[in-house]
């Protein structure tokens, strides 16, 4: 049954509230089972034989010891996962970065893998494969990539005619920027760095993979997107798709990094070798150097703008790395880049250059951020130099329903302006600063974006509902997913079930990631539940011998209209349920749907800083996120969403930094040297929510997931440059860089 | 006839056309033709292609109807994290 996926600003009961989530307490008490909690009879031990160098040719790869030892069930090479791609590029790349060919592409690349009947065999054995490496030279950093000098990461692509590692380049923007900038009173034009950071989940990549001699195999991973992996396995591995069944452990976080897959086809090789279950699960180093973390970049912005502070121009050229093998991450980055605002002239000229540093993964908004770091630094120095509010500034060129984006569409109704008139009027605004501290604020954009979802809804005899949805619950889905089912059917929310089911069990769902968990199977629920409504109007229909037509559904029950009808009470969902098997079976509701129209986002955020002027060391002493979420289904969870956008922002724009040494290999692929944020290094996140209807759902609902993370890094940036009175434009703004900045700027420089 | 924007490499797959009159009434349609005027567009649309259609962007409706008026413009498939 086709819907309409229209807004309809009906009023809710339920919708809004702030229950707790179902799957809360099993997190809390450890009865919650993540990737590496499930095991098998039998099972073995995986694990992998990663390159030690940035670069080199493999001439051979001897496993023979290896097999020899005692314990040794299977050892595979990339022999054993041969090319099924067939031309098809994308997938070969994806083969590739999981177990290396030729060549090891960077530091950490996947050569060999054994699977053992314990951990000690399997350490044991990787000792025993002997690898022959022709070290090649290699180039870790993006500029450096760029020169025509530059080791060539990977032969096969060209720009302007021969090899290079300029794998793309992208042009978006309207309008004449030199005419533009001719116009301008004020010109600021300014060079950022961003180095390369971690999504830094918790949880490293896991998986228990089993196939059988008869080809049929099942994989219990630790996923945001389930059907993802189970269409590449087999895809990869040669086998039907029906007959890999692949199941979506509790998740300890992925922001974009579980995205793909990485060590999965390797154990479910294993497995098909070994005959036998085989875990596979990643240490911490494994995932710094084995997982897909972000982007460095560095971009040139510049902004031309009037005295009034009407901007006439601004360019931006971003240079975003991609890992040894292609991606849509500069693109992304120029996309976004001027999405805030409404200039009549604009233009970014993006690259995504190969390098050899492992494979980029999306990571919350991609590529946003440090277009944003570049873009609202810029920004706030062209206020500063026509002498205007930062603020002022940003409202007088907010993009607002009608502009025509930087990236081409016009928009529809958005909120970026909404989110700074309640930053100039936000309290923290006001608030005095102390010595050593600044403020700065900076505006954000995500595009968001829906999908193929498959949803079902099943009422049980007792008028429980199970409800069953093919997005993984990386935010509190369940509970908003609970709250809608429960709207949609009048019913309350404790009597509502939401499971994540496997792949056998559902259509295709596409990977929760664009934000998309809520927007898409919140549709699909609600369209689960209107169809399952309907059933149960035909089933009291039947019941009271009358029409459908005379039958309405409100507060949980169905109740017959008009006076003929008056002396029947209304049947409620629970009595219709246990009714059922009597009047025609299993009541259900399903629906598919490719959820479009998503909604774009915006976010404002205001940051206090305090640096230490003798360390160089930054503590956020004040934090305030201000975002559209269209509707919040679950206020604590929307807000939730705000919090940690803004504290992994927080973590990329203070210290955290992929470093590489002269040898192109990883310094610090642990959280000893790699610094995440914890608690005691964050203030409260305040924030406020703003519910602008997206016109394209029914209940108004955009992503609220990754908007979060755009901003901060600026937001930052403008705080501590403020605090310290030089512009900071390398992130991490970490105690070294900071103290550098001060010390020159004492010394004149 | 929808009037179809485009810009970076799409623009380049299209010899160069900011703009494309294209008489379309779905998604569908408007890509099957765009790949028949210009075939350098099937590697975009093999790569993944999105349409914004007044503002709203589909990634995968290919039967989304396109309204005579509407502003057109073709996008990159978008990824997300």
């Amino acid at each position: 049954m086709a819907h309409d996926t229209s807004y309809t600003d009906q009023d809710f009961k339920i919708v809004g509230s702030r229950p707790p989530r179902p799957d809360g307490i099993d997190k809390v008490t450890g009865r919650a089972r993540y990737g590496a909690d499930v095991s098998a009879p039998g099972q073995l031990v995986g694990r992998v034989l990663r390159s030690p160098h940035a670069h080199a040719k493999i001439r051979k790869i001897d496993t023979s010891r290896a097999q020899k030892l005692k314990g040794v069930k299977a050892v595979i090479t990339s022999k054993d996962l041969p090319d099924l791609t067939e031309g098809n590029r994308g997938n070969y790349d994806i083969l590739e970065n999981c177990m290396a060919r030729e060549h090891a592409l960077y530091d950490g690349h996947a050569v060999a893998a054994v699977a053992a009947v314990d951990e000690q065999t399997a350490r044991k054995a990787l000792k025993l494969i002997k690898v022959d490496y022709k070290v090649l030279p290699h180039v870790t950093d993006v500029d450096a990539a760029m020169q025509d000098d530059a080791p060539v990461v990977q032969p096969h692509i060209q720009h302007d005619g021969k090899p290079s590692n300029i794998c793309n380049v992208s042009q978006f923007g309207h309008g004449d920027v030199e005419a533009g900038f001719a116009q301008a009173d004020v010109i600021v034009e300014k060079t950022y760095k961003t180095e390369q950071t971690h999504q830094g989940y918790i949880e490293p990549h896991a998986c228990l993979a089993s196939v059988g001699p008869d080809g049929q195999g099942e994989l219990w991973v630790t996923t945001q997107g389930h059907f993802t992996v189970r269409n590449l396995c087999a895809s990869l591995l040669g086998m039907d798709i029906a007959k890999l069944k692949v199941t979506s452990s509790e998740i300890g976080g992925g922001f974009g990094g579980k995205t793909h897959i990485w060590t999965e086809p390797l154990a479910l090789a294993l497995s098909r070798k070994a005959n036998l279950p085989v875990k596979l699960v990643m240490s911490r180093e494994d995932v710094f150097k084995g997982s897909g973390p972000t982007c460095s970049t560095s971009m040139d912005i510049k902004i031309g703008a009037k005295k009034d502070g009407t901007v006439t121009a601004a360019s931006a050229t971003l240079r975003y790395h991609a890992g040894p093998h292609p991606g849509p991450w500069g693109m992304l980055g120029g996309m976004t880049a001027w999405a805030c605002y409404d200039f009549e002239n604009v233009q970014s000229i993006a690259y995504d250059v190969l390098v050899n540093r492992p494979k980029v993964a999306a990571y919350r908004a991609p590529s946003a951020p440090m277009a944003a770091f570049g873009v609202e630094s810029t920004m706030d120095l062209v206020a500063e130099a026509i002498g205007m509010d930062p603020v002022d500034f940003r409202i007088k060129n907010a993009a607002k329903e009608g502009t025509r984006a930087s990236y081409g569409p016009t928009y529809g109704p958005i909120g970026i302006g909404p989110t700074l008139e309640a930053v100039k009027n936000h309290p923290h605004m006001r608030a005095r600063l102390g010595k050593n501290q600044g403020r700065g604020m900076a505006c954000g954009f995500w595009f968001n974006f829906g999908g193929q979802t498959c949803t079902d809804l099943n009422i049980g005899v007792d008028g429980s509902v199970n409800l069953t949805v093919g997005t993984v619950d990386v935010g509190g889905a369940r509970a908003s997913m609970s709250l809608i089912a429960a709207e949609e059917l009048g019913i309350p929310y404790d009597q509502v079930k939401c499971n994540v089911g496997d792949t056998a069990s559902l259509g295709h769902n596409d990977t929760t990631e664009g934000s998309r968990g809520t927007f898409s199977s919140g549709m699909a629920t609600i369209f689960a539940a209107r169809n399952a409504i309907e059933e149960m109007k035909a089933r009291a229909a039947k019941t009271w011998e009358i029409d459908i037509e005379d039958i309405e559904w409100r507060d949980g029950a169905a109740h017959a209209m008009g006076m003929q009808h008056s002396n029947l009470a209304p049947l409620s969902l629970a009595e219709i349920a246990g009714a059922s098997p009597g009047t025609g079976g299993p009541i259900a509701g399903h629906n598919e749907v490719v959820a479009d129209g998503a909604g774009v986002s915006f976010a404002s955020h205001i940051c206090d800083v305090e640096v230490d002027p003798e360390t160089g060391a930054t503590r956020v002493i004040r934090y305030t996120v201000v975002q559209d979420a269209g509707k919040a289904i679950h206020p604590d969870y929307v807000e939730g969403q705000f919090q940690g956008g803004a504290a992994q922002g927080i973590g990329w724009a203070l210290n955290e930094e992929y470093v590489y040494g002269e040898d192109g290999c990883l310094q610090n692929p642990s959280f000893l040297d790699y610094r995440i944020p914890v608690c005691s290094d964050l203030p409260f996140i305040d924030t406020e929510i703003l519910e602008i209807p997206n016109p394209n759902h029914p209940y108004g609902i955009r992503g609220v997931g990754e908007t979060s993370i755009v901003p901060p890094l600026a937001a930052i940036g403008n705080a501590v440059s403020s605090a310290v009175g030089v512009r900071l434009d390398h992130t991490p703004m970490s105690p070294p860089r900071v103290l550098k900045a001060i010390k020159e700027k004492q010394a004149g420089g | 006839m929808p009037r179809v924007g485009l810009s970076g490499q799409h623009r380049e797959a299209a010899d160069g056309a900011a703009s494309l009159d294209i008489e379309a009434s779905t998604i569908r349609e408007l890509l099957a033709i765009l790949v028949q005027r210009y075939p350098r567009m099937q590697r975009h649309l093999d790569e993944g292609l999105a349409v914004s259609i007044n503002g709203e962007i589909y990634r995968d409706n290919r039967d989304m109807v396109i309204p005579e008026t509407a502003e057109v413009f073709l996008l990159p498939r978008i990824q997300g994290g």
